[in-house]
């Protein structure tokens, strides 16, 4: 029996041994986990691009990326099924329609920034959103949306709302059918 | 005036926290008996003191005080009591504030109930835990005082965000907190058992409740966010990956692994180095979790308006939390020397295995947290990990887990077989095997990766109470009559771990009926049109207008009913979006029923033209077992606290830890 070899041996040498396997085994998962981390961040990683670099086409083919920016005052329709809503996303330089089916958060407003996870649907540069983000707090801007402005060039230091937001929120969803 | 005495005491507080920290720790190196003993009052003077600056926050919300500028922020006049109440922790600086008194608050209990705690271990952990709290109170001092006055005050506020203006939401911040703070005194227990240089079996029993009291709180905690988040967020979403939601689950997952490490500490006097930095891991990734949720450097829908110079302060505080500690680790770490030992296969090697997974687990959360940080800061690239990466990761190692966690409990201390312990798992296998197949008819078609969920809670369940059958009736010799004295007789320690192993059961399967399983339609649609989902017919029978307390509400009413039963007693589901007078902010308030098998889930939309609604629908198998298995799992942290030998205070055991097959330990 190994049950009596281990008790032969000297409490150093075993403790020895346990620390090895326990040791081994730490590897083992840490190298698992890091094996399984690397793989997933490879494909499951969503780049971020704005309006502009869009529109310049430096989006890798068929990615799904987030594009972020202001929601275009009066862009939001609701198409004909009455499911696909429409809008347009800009950055104050270049714009981005962006399709969504299903409803739109209770936060997304005219003027305000969005945040969309997604792909271009055709060469026509439309953006097929899977996950539309608009923001709890509603003074509050999106990252992304200052991120893309700032990339386009049109982003005003400390001017905190957006020269788009200037009309006052109604409150209701803007999107018209 | 109640307002400048809240700040006044707050200054107190930190007062007294620097004779706290210092006092009590000089006279235990010097083995001052006076000096140590200042711990104790100090604790309970602080509480108070914190306890009155709370409550005079909320006073100042109760009556609606616009002169105090976080009111003003986070409160109108017209909001229901509750959420007036719980404005005062809806914001950075009211809940920093509840933050300190959570951490006075510990202090304060172990001061009370740590009686036969040695005096030098009581005093350095007091100790430690009143220099955190300087910590904070500086930061709030400093930075986010929230007392200021604002001149001249407004007639009305601004009111408090209307997405937490919901019950789910009052009380999800100070059970979070509970949990997340409170892991704050077992690191304080770790870092005076560092300074002693001493941790033994007894050390691991004055820590386990502390630890079990912070996790008990934590799971709850947690629990409540996830529901707001099902029910408010109208996604019928119960977990979204968030860095903020990774902030909270990750103390958890440590915490689960240190109540875990502690029992072999406790039982078999050793792991301790590890269990010692598995404590101070665990409040670590809470200081983490907060410099993100308040700092901003990560998008997430829980955002606090952000500050960078508050940023700076928690980064240092964190750097001198984290690094102090850590380096303490590194220094005395090694004076600790191993107890008991044991063979791979055996309870401990069970437990470690446990360990070895949380932590990874919680590593790779951690990971892909701060993933997007690192690389911006390297590469200026921005970007999201989302719900895929946890997914591809988070599952598969967990997954072992979960299969270990059946076999674990079953075996015996410092050596075993796993032949016999499989053996007794037969009725197990069969069962899973059972439910996988009659899953597998009834999911047929749909992912998968269900049907591993599905079995792996069947396993679990199956385990654990074969388990509690094994405990109950250990040999053929014992009558069935016996075996349930022994189960009345049970210690509620391993009531409590039952419960608790069959609440994660109860969550897998929740879990994957949530994430994988659930049916959803989005339509437009006018009213008196129906729609069918999962097997049941949605009609949308009206829309109207409502008035609330301080907002008004589009209401729009569903009448259910199965598919082909058409006569059946129709189930009526109202779901609202509400828009707040205050601020315009729209909310949406979506329409559950909840069975114990399912829920049915409808939320209305805007109007889409041509007099129609966009609706959204969802059929959503098992999501109740989130719930049920969340409580299961509380009531088994709290059941196990209750147990005579865990119970604070609990007079030392004359008889040394018991070795083989004694008593098991939950």
């Amino acid at each position: 029996m190994s049950d009596t070899a281990v008790r032969r041996r000297s409490p150093a040498a075993q403790r020895k041994r346990m620390r090895l396997i326990l040791v081994v085994c730490g590897v083992i998962f840490l190298g698992a986990a890091t094996a399984l981390t690397l793989t997933a961040l490879q494909s499951n990683v969503n780049l971020f691009f704005g309006p502009t670099e869009v529109v310049e086409g430096k989006v890798p083919a068929g990615a799904t990326f987030r594009i972020g920016g202001l929601v275009e005052i009066g862009s939001c329709r609701i198409r004909g099924d009455g499911v696909t809503r429409e809008f347009v996303v800009t950055d104050g330089a270049n714009r981005v329609t962006v399709t969504y089916e299903g409803i739109l958060p209770s936060l997304f407003r005219d003027g305000q920034g969005v945040v969309a996870l997604g792909q271009l649907a055709d060469a026509a540069g439309e953006f097929r959103a899977e996950e539309v983000l608009a923001k709890h707090d509603e003074t509050y801007m999106p990252a992304e949306a200052v991120e893309a402005m700032k990339r386009a060039g049109t982003w005003q230091e400390g001017g905190g709302e957006p020269v788009a937001a200037a009309g006052a929120p109604s409150g209701a969803n803007p999107c018209k059918g | 005036m109640i307002a400048e005495l809240g700040h006044y005491v707050l200054t107190l507080a930190l007062g007294v926290a620097l004779i706290q920290a210092t006092v009590p720790m000089l006279g235990a190196a010097r083995g001052d008996q006076r000096w140590m003993a200042v711990a104790a009052p100090a604790s309970l003077v602080q509480f108070g003191l914190l306890l009155f600056a709370f409550l005079a926050l909320i006073h100042a919300y109760v009556t609606s005080d616009f002169s105090v500028l976080n009111v003003v922020q986070n409160s109108h006049s017209l909001k229901p009591l509750l959420y007036k109440v719980s404005g005062a922790w809806g914001n950075h600086e009211g809940s920093l504030l509840l933050w300190v008194t959570v951490m006075a608050l510990f202090g304060a209990l172990v001061s009370i109930f740590g009686d036969n705690l040695p005096p030098g271990l009581k005093a350095r952990t007091l100790s430690v835990q009143a220099l955190v709290t300087v910590g904070f109170l500086l930061f709030m001092l400093l930075t986010s005082n929230p007392f200021e006055r604002i001149f001249p005050a407004p007639l009305e506020g601004r009111d408090l965000n209307p997405l937490l203006q919901d019950p789910g939401l009052a009380f999800h911040p100070p059970m979070l907190y509970i949990g997340y703070v409170g892991l704050s005194i077992v690191f304080s227990f770790a870092c005076a058992a560092l300074i002693e240089g001493k941790v033994d079996a007894a050390w691991a029993r004055w820590v386990r409740p502390w630890t079990l009291l912070a996790w008990a709180f934590l799971t709850g905690g947690i629990a409540l966010g996830s529901w707001w988040a099902y029910y408010e967020l109208g996604w019928g979403g119960f977990w979204f990956w968030d860095p903020v939601e990774n902030a909270s689950f990750m103390p958890w997952l440590v915490a689960t692994a240190l109540l875990h490490s502690a029992i072999v500490v406790e039982k078999r006097d050793t792991l301790k180095s590890w269990t010692i930095l598995l404590a101070i891991i665990g409040f670590s990734l809470s200081l983490i979790g907060t410099f993100l949720v308040r700092s901003g450097v990560l998008t997430s829908v829980h955002a606090f308006a952000s500050d960078p110079e508050r940023g700076v302060f928690i980064l240092a505080l964190l750097a001198v939390a984290i690094g102090g500690s850590f380096a303490l680790y590194a220094w005395r770490a090694p004076l600790l020397t191993g107890g008991g030992l044991f063979r791979p296969i055996s309870r401990e090697g069970a437990l470690v295995l446990n360990n070895l997974l949380l932590t990874t687990a919680a590593a790779t959360v951690l990971l892909g947290t701060l993933y997007p940080l690192f690389l911006e800061l390297a590469t200026d690239d921005k970007i999201s990990v989302g719900p895929p990466f946890f997914n591809a990761t988070f599952v598969p190692i967990m997954a072992p887990l979960f299969v270990a966690l059946g076999v674990g409990p079953l075996l015996p201390w410092k050596r075993a077989d796993l032949a016999p312990a499989l053996r007794l798992l037969w009725v197990a296998f069969v069962f899973t095997l059972v439910v996988t197949i009659v899953a597998g008819i009834a999911v047929w078609g749909q992912a998968a990766i269900a049907l591993l969920g599905l079995a792996l809670s069947a396993w679990l369940i199956g385990a654990v109470l074969t388990e509690l059958y094994r405990k109950c009736r250990p040999t053929q010799s014992v009558t069935a009559g016996q075996a349930l004295r022994r189960l009345t007789g049970l210690s509620r320690a391993a009531c409590g771990m039952t419960a608790a192993h069959l609440g994660i059961a109860v969550v897998i399967a929740g879990a994957t009926g949530a994430s994988l399983l659930t049916q959803e339609k989005i339509e437009a649609v006018t009213i008196g049109q129906t729609v069918e989902v999962g097997g049941f017919d949605f009609t949308l029978t009206d829309v109207r207008d409502v008035p609330g307390p301080n907002y008004n509400a589009e209401r729009g009413t569903f009448s259910v009913v199965p598919s082909g039963f058409a006569g059946a007693e129709p189930q009526i589901l109202q779901s609202e979006n509400r828009q707040y007078v205050s601020n315009g902010q729209v909310t949406t308030e979506a329409a559950i029923r909840s069975t114990l098998w399912y829920d049915l889930y409808a939320v209305l939309g805007d109007p889409a033209g041509q007099g129609r609604f966009t609706v959204r629908l969802y059929f959503k198998p098992l999501v109740p077992w989130l719930w049920i298995g969340s409580t299961l799992m509380v009531l088994g942290g709290f059941l196990s606290l209750s147990d005579r030998r865990l119970r604070v205070g609990a007079p030392k055991r004359s008889a040394a830890p018991a070795g083989g097959n004694a008593q098991p330990a939950e």
